[in-house]
């Protein structure tokens, strides 16, 4: 960043200053003066497309790697879901706590949040932690951060979403973990994993998906996280966005040895409740390790 | 030379006054005037919606104008003014005017297409007026889905129809510039003769035939989903909105230098003219306006970092953009380079090229800023975003018009402009505009972020700022406004030659007569040679 700054002003300070003093020095100082002519230097021309070609690489360097970074979020980070729709924020933790347009944190902790849009594209966008990602309808976007100091934070909304766009901001509260904790034990009881399996059973998931594999579709034990051979070759892995694509459109991979009998419940269950869904799916898997989303193989 | 003189001689201007003799003319110099006075008033209409804008912005509370409003007036501002104004600014007017005069043709190769694509921008126009007087559109001018396709209660259809009309126009005008830049050179115009104006011109031609298309395709496809609800863009409709993004920014980022390669080519001309000397590294100047058409292609994903696009996408993108970076970079450095041991002038045209490769080189740095992957993360859709591009646009682009407009008044009315009131409104142009848009910097580095009807009151010292320079940079505006149709009547009758220039739009009278030359020119020298150019050459010719 600093590096960036500098390279500009540099840049901008030597052209300013050559246009200046040329600008002073060659003043025209009679209206039929013809200077004398200047061959162009081939030279020059490399120096000068070289030198800041070189610059250029240094910064997208510098880029590229803090983009990558952001990009893999670490192994032990906290999950959250996100849910934006016009014109407010949706929090889940996985305690249960749910939040609007606020975000509880604790400090010093990998947060890593998976977010989806029930309408527009919208922007998840806290300026102090540098983070901004886009949410976009139908399909879930990840990002992480971890907050340092203990404070309140602007939570914006970043991709113009129509008319209350500029009304669609929180805050983001970062809190010493002890009172996260005290906070988070302030809401009502049930975590995610036990809403997602009561509505396992309301939505009659569980009389085809037996646990034992006996029913007409696949068991979902132990799946989470592994790699699931699909009926017509390939494979995909189970991850978040191929457990929401199946509850929302199940006949878009079909897993091999299995009818493509399953309803779609596109417009049955809210994203929250897809969310829910997953987060008991995934605690059928033992020791799942919050494996992130993006990354593969 | 006299005003008798002058008012007897045939010309372009004086052949014909009837409204039929404007507005069926097959000459390219009437055309562009006719095109001057309509993106003027394009001009004057964006310009207009952004003061409303900055005038919103004074409080952090949207109190001026509804959420509606002001979303309906960011949009319009930016549709005008893209669509309207910037995209055929200097190709057709100035471009329009003398790429056929500098190459030494009497008109371009197709007057009856260049015609048309005069009336295809009006009728673009219309119905972006419809869309704006029906009650407006809301989408930002970037039409993101599925808000476009299925939210947004506007006028949207019109308007993306206007702006497909218009999208034909601009691809006539690139067709029309590279088959005269081909065919119709005068004997010995070889393609290293031609004025750099002439190079950044069909360059943009490129850009204009091969770019233009993809837009269109996309606005149909808009057009599908919200009319017919076919899913494209929409995911409840099956579709995928991050695809629009890459449809839509494919034209929409080259379109950034069908908007700025001719003011560079403005630049080449204005720098050697008023340091009467060749531009420096001529033939890397011309390479880099080719170098810039040909990579502006291939780094559309870079406005894609956050959408969700795949991170080795967003690592190419990111790289790619730098080459582009270069090309521009050797321009800045050899327009410098020109002044060394220059005899320089300090007429009001030169005062905005100067204005232009200051403002330019700060648009094009901060370019890298934007470019580099983890610092866009944080100020991409934030007003450092629209400080960026303002610089480029407003700081390049604008600057270089206004600089060609007073450069080749004389030539275009038989007129000189007042030069003590344009000096001033240069100086007004260049400090409101720094004034308006250096604080939008720091306000995006702060985290303030775009089309935002009312924000934080932590961002309010900065909003002020700007909103003040936008007063002094309309002032700026306005003067040549007034001063410019005074000239018309009341100003110094011009010479054929007034700056001493070297192109060959010098060499024939001001204003030309209608077939531009009495008899074609056979070019022996390279451009910008001034050792041939005398004062006041064929003013009594």
């Amino acid at each position: 960043m600093y590096f960036l700054v500098a390279v500009s002003v540099f840049f901008t300070l030597l052209i300013f200053a050559a246009i200046f003093y040329f600008a002073i020095r060659y003043r025209r100082r009679s209206e039929t003066e013809l200077p004398e002519s200047v061959h162009t230097g081939l030279t020059l021309e490399i120096v000068w497309t070289v030198i800041p070609f070189g610059i250029t690489m240094i910064m997208f360097g510098w880029g590229a790697s803090i983009f990558f970074t952001e990009s893999r979020p670490p192994d032990d980070a906290m999950q959250i879901y996100a849910v934006g729709k016009q014109w407010m924020w949706k929090l889940q933790h996985m305690e249960g706590n749910r939040e609007i347009n606020e975000l509880h944190i604790p400090i010093n902790r990998s947060v890593k949040l998976t977010m989806t849009s029930e309408d527009v594209i919208h922007s998840f966008f806290v300026p102090a932690f540098r983070t901004k990602q886009d949410v976009v309808p139908g399909r879930y976007t990840t990002t992480w951060f971890k907050a340092t100091k203990p404070g309140k934070y602007h939570l914006f909304c970043a991709e113009y979403c129509g008319t209350n766009h500029s009304a669609m901001i929180g805050w983001v509260y970062a809190m010493e973990p002890q009172d996260y904790q005290q906070w988070l034990s302030g809401a009502p009881k049930g975590t995610l994993s036990e809403a997602g399996a009561q509505l396992f059973t309301d939505l009659a998931c569980v009389n085809c998906h037996k646990e034992d594999g006996s029913g007409r579709c696949p068991s979902l034990k132990g799946i989470f996280g592994q790699t699931v051979l699909l009926a017509g070759g390939g494979t995909v892995k189970a991850d978040e966005a191929y457990l929401r694509e199946s509850i929302l459109n199940p006949a878009a991979k079909v897993v091999q040895g299995y009818q493509p009998l399953m309803p779609t419940f596109q417009g049955q269950v809210t994203e929250e409740q897809v969310v829910e869904l997953i987060e008991y799916i995934k605690s059928l898997t033992p020791q799942t390790a919050d494996e992130p989303a993006g990354r593969r193989r | 030379m006299s005003t008798q003189v002058l008012q007897e001689r045939q010309h372009y201007l004086n052949n014909g006054y009837s409204l039929k003799s404007w507005l069926l003319t097959k000459d390219h110099k009437r055309i562009a005037v006719l095109y001057f006075i309509t993106i003027s008033i394009f001009f004057a209409i964006g310009g207009a919606f952004a003061s409303m804008i900055r005038a919103e912005l004074i409080t952090p509370a949207g109190d001026l104008v509804s959420s509606e409003t002001y979303n309906k007036l960011f949009t319009m501002h930016g549709v005008i003014m893209v669509f309207f104004f910037l995209i055929p600014s200097v190709p057709a007017t100035m471009g329009n005017f003398f790429l056929p005069i500098m190459i030494g043709a009497r008109d371009l190769a197709f007057p009856r297409i260049n015609l048309l694509s005069w009336y295809l921008l009006i009728a673009g126009g219309a119905f972006a007026f419809f869309a704006m007087f029906a009650g407006g559109v809301d989408t930002g001018w970037t039409f993101y889905t599925p808000y476009s396709t299925t939210y947004s209660n506007t006028y949207v259809i019109a308007t993306a129809l206007g702006i497909f009309v218009a999208g034909f126009s601009s691809i006539l005008t690139g067709l029309n510039f590279i088959v005269t830049v081909h065919r119709m050179r005068a004997p010995g115009m070889t393609w290293f003769r031609m004025p750099l104006f002439v190079w950044a011109n069909y360059a943009t031609g490129v850009i204009q035939v091969l770019g233009t298309p993809v837009i269109a395709v996309t606005l149909v496809l808009v057009f599908c989903e919200r009319v017919f609800h076919i899913g494209i863009f929409d995911p409840a409709l099956g579709g995928d909105p991050v695809l629009f993004q890459h449809l839509f920014w494919f034209y929409s980022h080259p379109a950034v230098y069908i908007m700025v390669l001719p003011a560079m080519g403005v630049i080449s001309e204005l720098v050697s003219t008023f340091a009467r000397k060749p531009v420096f590294g001529y033939p890397f100047v011309a390479f880099a306006s080719v170098g810039i058409a040909v990579i502006g292609f291939l780094v559309w994903g870079h406005h894609l970092f956050v959408s969700g696009q795949s991170v080795y996408a967003g690592l190419v993108f990111s790289f790619l953009s730098y080459f582009v970076a270069i090309p521009s970079a050797i321009k800045v450095f050899n327009w410098t380079a020109t002044l060394y041991k220059g005899s320089i002038s300090y007429a009001t045209p030169m005062l905005y090229a100067f204005g232009f490769i200051g403002l330019f080189t700060i648009g094009g740095l901060t370019g890298l800023f934007v470019a580099a992957l983890g610092l866009d993360v944080h100020v991409t859709d934030t007003y450092f975003v629209i400080a960026h591009f303002h610089y480029v646009m407003v700081g390049g682009t604008v600057m270089a018009y206004l600089g060609g407009v007073h450069y080749w008044w004389p030539k275009m009315t038989g007129r000189m402009y007042p030069e003590g009131w344009a000096k001033l409104s240069a100086l007004f142009v260049f400090a409101g505009f720094n004034l308006t848009f250096f604080p939008q910097f720091i306000l995006g580095y702060l985290g303030m972020p775009r089309r935002y009807h009312a924000y934080p009151p932590e961002f309010q010292v900065l909003h002020v700022a700007s909103t003040a320079g936008a007063t002094i940079l309309a002032i700026g505006y306005i003067m040549p406004a007034i001063y410019l149709a005074w000239s018309l009547r009341y100003g110094e009758v011009a010479g054929a030659n007034p700056w001493s220039a070297s192109g060959l739009e010098w060499q024939t009278p001001s204003p030309p007569p209608t077939h531009n030359f009495e008899e074609i020119p056979i070019v022996t020298q390279e451009a910008y040679d001034y050792s041939h150019v005398k004062r006041e050459e064929i003013e009594v010719g």
